[in-house]
């Protein structure tokens, strides 16, 4: 096994997130589940959108593709079906996947294809100051929302498992030592899988809504995410403020470009 | 030689195509383009390729450059409604440098406009609908054999230079069907995939220019491990916000297509030689003008017509030499007038460019254009 | 040059007509050009397709004046007959034009009326219509029609078919 360090881009960092940002644990989290699978690094594609997170391809040593606002997925779509024996991994914010590539995200779903999405997650447009995204609870500020947020927020976990996604699951930032075993899960799966990792985002996010710096807000992640079993035990009213993390849905359904495998072999052998 | 056979224009494109080693389509439905996806969704698996319907156009241009840059040749198509959506992402086949074709079977827009109904409306939307600055090859075949041949120069082209092509069909090329013999397949050239020169210990760097201005990036998973991004980047791939790079990136990407000019420039002069006056026309109007042509020929009118298949880059130096030596050049399309100011700006006021524009769901009858030949020919012998 | 317009509405089967009437006249060796045009609806409205056969390139796609029109609704008549050529011959469905156009030369035949009494079902009436342009305009053979269309029929359907034809060929 290689040490994750190996997969970093190292004449590429130092990297450009802010201090605090919780989007080089996440990205570090990828690295290791890649290590602990032995992932062939010539065969492994990183696909990326356009964002904080998605500037993370260009410091991960595989073909990495940074690609427009919102098309990670069905670039990388692309290049699965036009290369099954790949890894594709797809790196994308909260902005990217569910609002301006949100269609693309349920179509992923959809299909089964056998991409692992990792949501960055840390409710707020960073990249550009502090624009309000699907993920910006209800109530909370932004730049384009100096009210507060009048819509609700998309559960992606749940939107994914409506759409049809075979394995899902939820990380945080301070969870750090679970986050590579919830990803290489994912890698694992032969299917869409979704992994959404909550971030902090203290300078475009957490300080307009006093969150507290960085600590606070992993302090405060800590707090309110539980374990799926034991947040099933909850009441409904102690489930207020909290959510559940680790593995939350696994199903099993033909993965994409497996099933047009079988298309080619039938049609090579003249039959519909 | 194929045995001849009826064939539509759109069938002929994905067949061109198909012949060209395209063997990744990604599409979304539109009108009336639809049977390039219909015919690939058959074909394409029989040759061990890979049709897909993607959820919108969007997603259709971002699934076949997934899949350039992972080895494969490609094709997409669409109409105009779609052609609008997919512009972002031909910018980025453009800065990215990802082959990739686009058909776009011209209807009436704006908007919906008319579906089912031709027009040549996106001439200038396939030369300038992108945001920024990069050139742009946009083919227009004329008749159902030439879909074939423009497709496999579209993808030829597409793969040497490393660039979104554009075929620009209309709905009467594109759904008429006629007589065609297609060439067999050791008549067809093929332009094959560019592969790196050199290995990544001997420096290799993916958006290193070779002599003919075209880099050779590596497909994904070939062991290099090359970034590819739709930033202003330099020679490694990576972003730079450098004015110097960004200065050489988007100047290399002009002049990789600006060496080539001539020899990508294809069209036709009919009856040019003695020509008092010329038509210059494209795709299907260039039927009925053919038509028109050659019956004043035959009353002895001094008419000649120069057919552009070539639309982008345009054709300037046939434009120049026409306009040096005819006193006007008619210029009939199924638009409001685009190309003819593409015409007027070669010509640079040495003859007279006269528009004829027709927009009304119609295709031109011979009729029309005689008579504007005729009224143009007793205007010049004034 | 031969100009021919099939008119009727759509799902009738006549741009179909067309393409075997194109392929029948390449099958011969000539040069054949097939055009359509409808509208959004995919059953109903009106449509129509074009043939026009020439022993040399056909550049101007489009009927201009046609020779003949077959028109197998009352709104096909009245919207793809005017431009009948002088002389020209327009074709109807007994059944289904209740009020042919005036001074024209009208050749009426029941053609879907045929096809449900002696076939059992409509959907042979453009198979019917076929055997009768080629009988009035002898734009090709009646042995190539009969391959034109065994060629693009569904294979269980070619018997069918070819009694169609012949009912269109027979029925004048």
């Amino acid at each position: 096994m290689k040490d994750y360090e190996e997969y970093f881009r190292t004449n590429r960092l130092p990297h450009i997130w802010c201090p605090g940002c919780g989007n080089g644990i996440v990205m570090k989290s990828i690295a290791k589940a890649i290590a602990k699978l032995d992932l062939d690094q010539d065969k492994t594609v990183i696909v990326s959108g356009i964002g904080c997170s998605s500037r993370a391809s260009g410091y991960m040593d595989f073909d990495t593709l940074h690609t427009a606002h919102g098309r990670a997925i069905p670039f990388a779509t692309g290049v699965k079906l036009a290369n099954p024996e790949l890894n594709v991994i797809v790196i994308t914010g909260d902005g990217d996947c569910t609002a301006i590539g949100g269609n693309h995200f349920i179509h992923g779903a959809r299909r089964n294809i056998d991409l692992t999405v990792v949501l960055f997650n840390n409710n707020i447009y960073g990249m550009t100051g502090g624009q309000a995204s699907p993920l910006t609870p209800t109530s909370k500020k932004a730049t384009t929302a100096p009210y507060g947020v009048v819509d609700r927020p998309f559960d992606p976990c749940q939107l994914a498992q409506a759409a049809g996604a075979t394995y899902i699951a939820r990380g945080t930032a301070f969870h750090a030592a679970q986050l590579p075993d919830l990803i290489a899960k994912g890698i694992q799966n032969k299917g869409f899988s979704l992994i959404e990792a909550i971030t902090p985002c203290p300078i475009s996010y957490g300080r307009r809504n006093k969150l507290g710096d960085s600590p606070a807000m992993l302090k405060l992640m800590s707090e309110s995410a539980v374990p799926l079993t034991a947040y099933g035990k909850l009441a409904p009213e102690q489930q207020e403020g909290k959510f559940p993390i680790g593995v939350l849905h696994e199903s099993h359904f033909g993965e994409y470009s497996k099933e047009y495998s079988h298309v080619i072999e039938r049609a090579e052998g003249g039959q519909k | 030689m194929s045995q001849p056979k009826l064939m539509q224009g759109n069938e002929a494109c994905a067949l061109g195509a198909l012949a060209a080693g395209v063997r990744f389509f990604g599409g979304y439905p539109i009108t009336p383009s639809t049977e390039i996806a219909e015919q690939l969704a058959e074909q394409l698996p029989k040759v061990g390729g890979t049709f897909i319907q993607m959820e919108d156009e969007i997603a259709s241009m971002a699934v076949i450059l997934g899949a350039s840059l992972a080895g494969k040749k490609v094709l997409t198509a669409t109409s105009g409604p779609g052609f609008s959506l997919k512009q972002e992402l031909i910018g980025y086949a453009a800065i990215a440098e990802i082959p990739c074709v686009i058909a776009n079977v011209q209807r009436v827009g704006p908007s919906t406009g008319q579906p089912t109904s031709p027009a040549q409306g996106d001439v200038m939307q396939a030369r300038w609908g992108t945001h920024g600055d990069h050139p742009m090859i946009a083919l227009s075949p004329w008749t159902v054999r030439e879909s074939f041949d423009v497709a496999v120069k579209a993808v030829n082209y597409a793969e040497r230079f490393r660039t979104p092509v554009i075929i620009l069909l209309d709905e009467v090329v594109g759904h008429m069907r006629e007589k065609v013999v297609l060439p067999a397949d050791n008549e067809i050239e093929i332009y094959s995939r560019r592969q790196p020169t050199k290995s990544r210990e001997e420096g290799y760097q993916p958006f290193t220019p070779e002599a003919d201005l075209v880099p050779n990036p590596a497909d994904f998973g070939t062991g290099y491990r090359i970034h590819v991004t739709g930033l202003v980047h330099d020679d490694t791939g990576f972003p730079s916000g450098s004015p110097k790079i960004t200065e050489q990136c988007i100047k290399r990407l002009h002049e990789k297509i600006d060496c080539v000019k001539d020899e990508i420039t294809h069209y036709d002069e009919f009856f040019m030689e003695d020509a008092e006056i010329a038509v210059v026309t494209y795709g299907g109007t260039a039927r009925t003008a053919y038509a028109a042509v050659e019956e004043a020929r035959a009353q002895g009118k001094k008419v000649g017509m120069i057919r552009l298949m070539t639309i982008w880059p345009f054709a300037d130096k046939v434009i120049k030499q026409a306009a040096a030596k005819c006193k006007a050049l008619l210029v009939p399309e199924m638009n409001y007038g685009q190309l003819v100011m593409e015409i007027e700006r070669a010509a640079a006021g040495q003859t007279k460019v006269v528009s004829m524009p027709k927009y009304n769901t119609e295709i031109f009858t011979p009729n029309e254009i005689s008579g504007a030949i005729d009224q143009l020919l007793s205007e010049v012998a004034k | 040059m031969k100009q021919l317009r099939l008119s009727g509405s759509g799902g009738q089967g006549l741009i179909t007509a067309g393409i075997i009437l194109a392929e029948a006249a390449i099958a011969e060796g000539k040069e054949a050009v097939q055009s359509q045009s409808y509208g959004p609806e995919a059953r109903g409205g009106a449509s129509k397709a074009e043939v026009i056969i020439d022993d040399k390139f056909i550049y101007h796609p489009k009927v201009v004046n046609p020779g003949v029109v077959l028109a197998m609704t009352q709104q096909a008549v009245d919207k793809y007959s005017a431009d009948l050529a002088e002389g020209g011959l327009l074709i109807i469905d007994t059944d289904l034009v209740p009020n042919p156009p005036q001074g024209k030369k009208i050749i009426s035949v029941p053609i879907t009326k045929l096809s449900t009494e002696k076939l059992g079902r409509e959907l042979f009436a453009n198979i019917i219509a076929l055997g009768l342009l080629v009988k009035i305009t002898g734009v090709v053979s009646l042995d190539t029609i009969k391959a034109a269309v065994a060629n693009r029929v569904p294979p269980h359907t070619v018997d069918k078919n070819m009694e169609a034809l012949l009912i269109g060929y027979q029925a004048i």
